[in-house]
């Protein structure tokens, strides 16, 4: 194994173990802290992949920003936490051979594939990839009209999530 | 780059099925959300790691992973203002608990 594949393994097995903890862990606080370095890991593939803009923003919006969201709301539900007594409902089972059925029929479906065994290219020399995706997100004829649609999207969450968690519709 | 794109494409299906399994099986509202956000980022492993082994030049896929980062943090701030909001009126995150329009 070369160092990368070797680098890869580590990461994988740090998101699948966080993930894991993420949904069996009975504390919500301790689940959002393992969901955060879930997220770390997944950043550090992002910066294998080379799609360096993708790892600081997922450092900067999903740590920063989600994770602790998170952890705020936990915090304001804290009295009906109960962390003794269960956090699963009682037919999980169901739940577990679902997810184990979709990963066989996943991971089979990409195993058939022979095209999926390619390993990537090096990206060509004079090429910026942040370069070409800032000027992709702005460019009339590339993406400008989804980016000002998540913008609005934004925008709206912003003011819809202001107006209900508000207390003043409880008043009247 | 020596890692084939199958292992990227495994492994964020791992991550999607035990985000799934989280969404399935957790009675607190906010724990759902917590697979939720789970399984976009396995979405997002996959789209990144096929922008850079098919067609690294074009942007595409970075962009649709931004769009989804965007769409996450809209998706997470509304959810989490409508299960605050719940609990101030009903006192409960269980979303067994929370049956108020149900027919």
């Amino acid at each position: 194994m070369s160092v990368e594949q070797i680098i890869f393994v580590l990461t994988s097995l740090l998101i699948l173990g966080s993930a894991f903890m993420v949904v069996t862990t009975r504390k919500l606080v301790q689940a959002a802290l393992w969901l955060v370095s879930a997220l770390f890991g997944v950043t550090i593939l992002y910066a294998m992949l080379q799609a360096n803009f993708l790892a600081v923003v997922q450092v900067v919006v999903y740590i920063g920003a989600i994770a602790v969201l998170f952890i705020f709301a936990v915090m304001l539900t804290r009295k009906e936490l109960r962390d003794q007594g269960s956090q699963t409902r009682s037919n999980w089972w169901i739940a577990a051979s679902l997810g184990v059925l979709v990963l066989a029929g996943l991971v089979s479906l990409i195993i058939g594939q022979p095209a999926f065994n390619r390993t990537a290219e090096v990206i060509p020399a004079g090429v910026d990839t942040l370069r070409n995706l800032g000027t992709a997100l702005v460019s009339p004829d590339a993406y400008v009209l989804p980016f000002e649609v998540a913008s609005v999207l934004l925008l709206a969450a912003l003011v819809g999530a202001v107006f209900i968690a508000s207390r003043k519709g409880e008043e009247k | 780059m020596s890692i084939p794109l199958s292992w990227y494409l495994i492994l964020a299906a791992a991550l999607f099925c035990i985000g799934l399994f989280g969404v399935l099986s957790r009675k607190n509202a906010i724990a759902i959300l917590l697979g939720i956000e789970l399984m976009l980022n396995g979405v997002n492993i996959n789209l990144v790691a096929f922008w850079r082994y098919l067609d690294p030049v074009r942007i595409a896929g970075q962009v649709f992973a931004v769009i989804v980062f965007a769409v996450a943090a809209a998706e997470v701030a509304v959810g989490l203002a409508l299960i605050i909001s719940v609990y101030r009126r009903s006192n409960t995150v269980v979303a067994d608990e929370i049956d108020l329009m149900k027919w």
